[in-house]
């Protein structure tokens, strides 16, 4: 395989560079300076900022807890999209593989359902 | 679009791994819907049962294995000899190490914790130390990692061969983290191991996509074929070599890859600790030989004398940092280092002779290692384990009885005869010098004599120091400790004294399929 | 059946092991099965014994597991099974079935008796290794059982001191011997490159003749030591300290014939080189007159019979060093021996057993009216031993003294008239044993109430008299036939005529014996005075075992313990200092080693990075240069 085919892509990122320096570089000398209180806040999503957690940035479990499970089952559905487009060529084999697939995602899900890892509180 | 063509599948080959992961399933299912107290005991049992049934089809498939047939589920797993061989040892150790999960007399509620994610020192925590059961997950994460040991060592490619990696890796932290004592250090050990192994695995990963990057393949085979051809960029070649060798060396605790034994071995709860001392190195020594013998057999004479060198170090620091350390726990750590070393001397041997001696070690050695761990686990204060050196002053006159098997167990680690301790080091250090590196023979040998001290060092605290007002009592053990302390020493003295059956299998299954 | 050899010496393996770990809850039902184990294999060994008798060649062997497998040391837990085996194997186990039942009896109020009988079925377990190995390893593993046997039987009432030391001597004597016979194992490895029989005395001839008497001379030194023959013979009188059983079965029947069976064995070794037969047959016949002087000046009843074994043992290596046609005589005068010598032992005890433990024959006498069974039997044992016919003795000990007139040149003359005197001492000490014993006046110390022993004891005294009455006749010509296999490779010696007739030499030995016996019962007819009496030079020294201890002490531990001293000197300073420096060395690069280990994940990390970058580094490296 010769390298030639990421000589686009080379380019892409020179390209890409360029612009963020530029843009960077030229802001300061012809963007307007004006200031005020919201401004100089930390950028959040568009939301208020939340203030610093107590005990040194220390975040519940639970959050982890809720975002395992989001990935888990982010990751199901990876799965399951290029299954079912090709679903009329793997036929039986392919249908019960996914079963299986699904099953111990179930049982997970009945553990973590089962021992509270669904409740906030 | 042209039709798929579906993978060609075993089952039967494939049935010890999907007997053992079914059972983790099922393990998940029970502690979801099993009261907390019956848990123990049906997990034992059925972690018992799936590691019967998986021996049960190793050993059938052990009398039937052909070589063109040896190739399952669409090229990605290879059961020959060797793979069954080492199914069968890990089966076996971790069925030794599970008993040691299940115990639940020596202190209430088992060794591990009821709540891993209760905050240290709290007043929640400080309730479940002493009142309430421990969590029963160990079993199911124990028996995926075995599986995932298992496919790690029959794995025909790279990529096969990292899934597994990962697979027998990820419970393996969990598991660290679960002492019902000592917890911060226990958090901290499984912490250290994470980081410290995803770093390793991105290590292999790397390495797995230069040699595609080199062969236009991963699996081994096909490596095998395109490196002996010679042509493409070999640069890629060698540097995937490094990088793979690098994840493999860290899970054998290879120096400088052993940082983390120590403070692992420490940390974690010993049942795991043994655990992962006994099966952790079976699987990945069997890794490392397929990747080295089947995958790059060619390129012998590059690696060899680096891995050579590699050998050197790791027995000189196991063995040299031995002799200082004062906590049991660190010392056998050290020691692991040392003894991977040893296997080590025995994979650069080569041939047939080096693979026997190399299967023969790890099996050995397992065995010893969990009767070793075992032991530790019986000697308590107030406080758990006390594996402070210092703290084993006199045991010999408190408890005769296994400060003696202490002693057996020692002896067989400073490999001395009549304990299969001297046969796996004469056999390796035999290999090796047929395989022409005596240099390492001969570092071996006077880093056998090194660690020889710290060993020795023990049984002379345990039975020629007077007991002091701090030395703990031993724990009688229960059933399950028993039976694993009896298997462990027992099989120490066995391969020792009639070492031929076990060498004769280990030679018979000396042989790869490529 | 033959395919279960194991099972011979695995009976007696467990029974041991249940006996000793049993410990006092055996005490009841513990001595029986330390019977039956032995004669359940006796049983066994007859069965396999016939079995044998059907096969042709009449030889099996098999590979039980692979014992050392090193390198180029191939060695297989091998049994072998063949006629030399199967006598032996007959004769331990039924000679030590007897024993074992009569020492039920004899240790009957033994505290101990438990492990007693453990240590007895240990001993019968590690003799039958000894036959039945077919290699020189097996052979030893048995070897050095017995050995370990025999230490803590001598020693079994370690509470005294003589009994405590005498185990020590054997054990050291026989270590002594031990090194020589491992290092005749090396040898054989070194040049032979094994160490099973039949692949050894096939190689044995492409040795040269320095070798061959070097590996012959180390056999010999082993075999000497196990046997108690000159000049390793000082420990066997010693070992009497043991139980009386002990002395019957190991230090008379058995054991201290392995050194016989290492030659017989052995033969085309031995056979190959006549200086090495010489050297056999001098040692045979040194031995034997030694035990024979010395046993004439005793006083203690067992070691007499100890002093007449080591005299006996010496017609047997004097046996197996003519080579030939004598190797079989060897062999069934070592049978023979081991019925009447475990019958007179046997017999002692239970004449101890009526006299409170009296050993002293000067305070015996005219016993023969309170122990009928026990005189009788006796008799028996004392009529074969000194070669009266149609008993034992004259069959065995008779062809032995006449093969040694046929040497073929003047040595036959020396050796012959030896033998001869031999058998003319051996009848005059025995019979002053047996007179004093048992006939003449009363010489009791105070309160003897001498009385017969149980039945349970004097049952196999009756069957060893019986044995010692007519195996000899039994064995004369069929044993020796049957034995022939063994030893066909040593067929082609040359056959010489005896310098003497050999009616004359049968009626020599016959008239030197009664002559003998004649005499010493003119002597002690009427008795002995009670203490030992100032005597000449030639008595003074045969009391102090013709100052043979006093050589060994002089020649070899006066030397030996400076030599001592002079290594513990330069251990301290020399060894000692180096190994000090060294682990100086290691411990403080392991402290040092140790601060790397800092605990933090971030210098682990770097760590393993920079072993990456080496391991890269130097796979390039190799690439590249």
């Amino acid at each position: 395989m010769s390298l030639s085919a990421y000589v686009p892509i080379v380019w892409l990122l020179a390209l890409a560079a360029a612009f963020g320096l530029f843009s960077v570089g030229i802001a300061p000398f012809v963007g307007p300076r004006r200031f005020n209180r919201a401004k100089l806040e930390a950028y959040e999503c568009g939301i208020e900022p939340t203030p610093q957690p107590i005990g040194g940035g220390r975040f519940p479990v639970k959050f982890y807890l809720t975002a395992m499970l989001f990935i888990i089952f982010d990751i199901e559905i990876i799965f399951l999209y290029p299954w079912a487009v090709s679903f009329d060529m793997l036929g039986v084999f392919g249908f019960f593989e996914m079963v299986i697939f699904i099953i111990t995602v179930a049982i997970a899900y009945a553990y973590v359902w089962r021992r509270g890892g669904l409740e906030w509180d | 679009m042209d039709k798929l063509k579906l993978p060609d599948m075993d089952y039967v080959a494939l049935l010890p791994m999907l007997a053992l992961f079914v059972a983790a399933c099922l393990g998940v299912i029970i502690e979801a819907l099993v009261p907390r107290r019956f848990r123990n005991i049906i997990q034992l049992v059925l972690s018992i049962v799936a590691l019967a049934v998986a021996m049960f089809f190793v050993v059938k498939q052990s009398g039937e294995v052909v070589a063109s047939k040896a190739l399952t589920a669409g090229g990605a797993i290879m059961i020959d000899h060797a793979a069954l061989f080492l199914q069968g040892a890990l089966i076996v150790l971790g069925f030794v190490a599970l008993l040691l999960f299940g115990e639940r007399s020596l202190e209430f509620g088992g060794p591990f914790v009821a709540q891993a994610a209760v905050t240290v020192g709290s007043e929640r925590d400080r309730e479940q130390t002493g009142r309430e059961l421990g969590s029963t997950e160990t079993f199911p994460l124990a028996l995926f990692s075995l599986s995932g040991m298992l496919l790690f060592v029959s794995a025909n490619d790279l990529l096969t061969m990292f899934v597994a990696l990962e697979v027998f890796s990820l419970p393996l932290y969990l598991l660290c983290a679960l002492a019902r004592r000592k917890r911060l250090l226990s958090q901290e050990s499984a912490l250290k191991y994470f980081l410290l192994g995803a770093y390793a695995s991105a290590f292999f990963l790397f390495g797995v996509a230069m040699v595609y990057g080199f062969a236009k393949a991963v699996d081994f085979k096909a490596i095998h074929a395109e490196a002996l051809l010679g042509e493409g960029n070999s640069l890629l070649l060698i540097i995937g070599l490094a990088l793979l060798a690098i994840g493999l060396l860290f899970k054998v605790a290879a120096a400088p890859f052993h940082v983390w034994t120590p403070d692992v071995y420490q940390g974690a709860p010993t049942p795991v600790t043994a655990f992962m001392a006994s099966c952790t190195k079976v699987a990945a020594f069997g890794g490392l030989l397929r990747v080295l013998y089947v995958g790059f057999d060619g390129l012998g004479w590059q690696f060899t004398p680096v891995l050579g060198a590699i050998a050197a170090l790791t027995v000189l620091v196991g063995s040299i940092l031995a002799v200082t350390q004062t906590d049991l726990k660190r010392l056998l750590a050290y020691s692991s280092v040392a003894n991977a070393g040893y296997i080590l001397i025995g994979v650069i041997a080569g041939q047939q002779l080096g693979l026997t001696s190399v299967l023969f070690y790890l099996v050995a050695y397992g065995f010893t290692v969990i009767a070793a761990f075992a032991l530790i686990s019986l000697v308590r204060d107030a406080d758990g384990e006390a594996t402070h050196l210092s703290r084993w002053a006199g045991l010999g006159a408190r408890s005769p009885l296994y400060a003696g098997i202490f002693t057996f167990i020692l002896l067989a680690f400073a490999g001395i005869p009549l304990t299969s301790g001297f046969i796996a080091k004469l056999s390796v250090f035999g290999a090796a010098i047929d395989g022409g590196q005596t240099w390492l023979v001969i570092i071996g040998v006077i880093t056998s004599i090194i660690l020889a001290f710290p060993y020795l060092r023990v049984v002379v605290m345990m039975w020629l120091s007077e007991p002091g007002e701090s030395t703990p009592s031993v724990s009688i053990p229960g059933g399950l400790t028993s039976t694993a302390l009896g298997i462990g020493t027992l099989a120490t003295l066995v391969f020792g004294v009639v070492p031929g059956p076990l060498l004769d299998l280990a030679e018979k299954a000396s042989s790869f399929v490529r | 059946m033959l395919s279960n050899l194991w099972l011979l010496f695995a009976i007696p393996a467990a029974s041991a092991t249940i006996l000793l770990l049993s410990g006092k809850r055996a005490l009841k039902w513990g001595p029986w099965l330390g019977v039956i184990a032995p004669a359940i294999s006796f049983v066994l060994g007859l069965i396999m014994f016939f079995q044998l008798r059907d096969l042709n060649p009449r030889v099996t062997e098999q590979n039980l597991w692979s014992f050392i497998p090193v390198g180029d040391l191939q060695v297989s837990f091998g049994l072998m099974f063949d006629p030399l085996t199967a006598v032996f194997v007959l004769l331990i186990t039924g000679v030590g079935s007897l024993i074992h039942l009569y020492a039920v009896g004899y240790m009957a109020h033994d505290e101990r008796r438990v492990t007693f009988f453990g240590y007895f079925n240990l001993f019968i377990t590690a003799m039958l290794l000894l036959v039945l190995g077919n290699n020189y390893v097996m052979l030893y593993l048995g070897w050095e059982g017995v050995g370990l046997a025999s230490y803590l039987l001598i020693s079994f009432w370690y509470t005294r001191p003589s009994a405590a030391t005498a185990g020590k001597k054997a054990f050291i004597m026989n270590r002594v011997g031990d090194a020589g016979f491992i290092l005749a194992i090396f040898l054989m490895f070194a040049y032979l490159n094994t160490v099973n029989y039949g692949q050894v005395f096939e190689r044995v001839g492409s040795l040269s003749a320095n070798t061959m008497l070097i590996l012959g001379l180390l056999l010999l030194l082993g075999a000497c030591g196990k046997s108690g023959q000159f000049p390793l013979q000082a420990w066997l009188p010693d070992a009497m300290e043991g139980p009386t059983p002990v002395s019957a079965l190991i230090h008379a029947a058995t054991m201290v014939t392995a050194g016989v069976y290492v030659i017989a064995r052995s033969n085309p070794v031995f056979s190959a080189n006549t200086t090495l037969q010489l050297i056999v047959v001098s040692v045979g016949t040194i031995t034997l007159l030694l035990g024979c002087i010395i046993g004439c000046a005793k006083d203690d009843i067992k070691r007499v019979l100890a002093w007449s074994t080591v005299s006996q043992i010496g017609y047997m290596f004097l046996g197996v060093g003519l080579g030939g046609g004598a190797y079989a005589l060897a062999i069934i005068h070592l049978l023979a021996h081991g019925f009447f010598k475990a019958n007179m032992f046997l017999g002692a005890g239970s004449v101890m057993h009526g006299m409170k433990d009296q050993v002293d024959i000067r305070r015996f006498g005219a016993l023969s009216k309170y122990m009928k069974i026990t005189w009788l039997t006796f008799m028996m044992g004392w009529l074969a031993i000194i070669g009266i016919p149609p008993l034992s003795g004259y069959f065995t000990k008779e062809p032995i003294i006449a093969a040694a007139f046929e040497r073929g040149d003047w040595t036959s003359w020396l050796f012959g008239w030896a033998a001869l005197l031999g058998a003319l001492l051996t009848a005059f000490y025995m019979t002053r044993l047996f007179v004093l014993t048992f006939h003449g006046p009363k010489r009791w110390t105070e309160g003897q109430h001498p009385h017969e022993s149980p039945p349970v004891m004097w049952i196999p005294l009756v069957f060893l008299a019986i044995g010692s009455v007519v195996a000899g006749y039994l064995m004369h010509t069929s044993v020796v036939d049957w034995l022939n296999p063994v030893f066909a490779g040593v067929e082609n010696v040359p056959e010489y005529e005896p310098v003497m007739p050999h009616w004359l030499i049968s009626v020599l030995g016959v008239a030197f014996a009664v002559l003998g016996a004649g005499l010493a019962w003119a002597i002690f007819g009427r008795g002995t005075a009670l203490e030992p009496e100032p005597a000449g030079v030639v008595v003074t020294a045969a009391r102090n075992n013709l100052y043979t201890d006093a050589f060994n002490e002089v020649v070899f531990e006066k030397p030996g313990r400076w030599l001592t001293r002079a290594l513990v000197y330069v251990d301290n300073k020399g060894v000692d200092g180096v190994v000090n420096g060294l682990a100086a060395l290691v411990g403080g690069g392991s402290g040092r080693m140790r601060r790397l280990q800092t605990g933090f994940v971030r210098s682990y990390a770097l760590s393993m990075l920079l072993g990456g970058v080496l391991v890269l580094g130097a796979l390039l490296a190799v690439r590249l240069g």
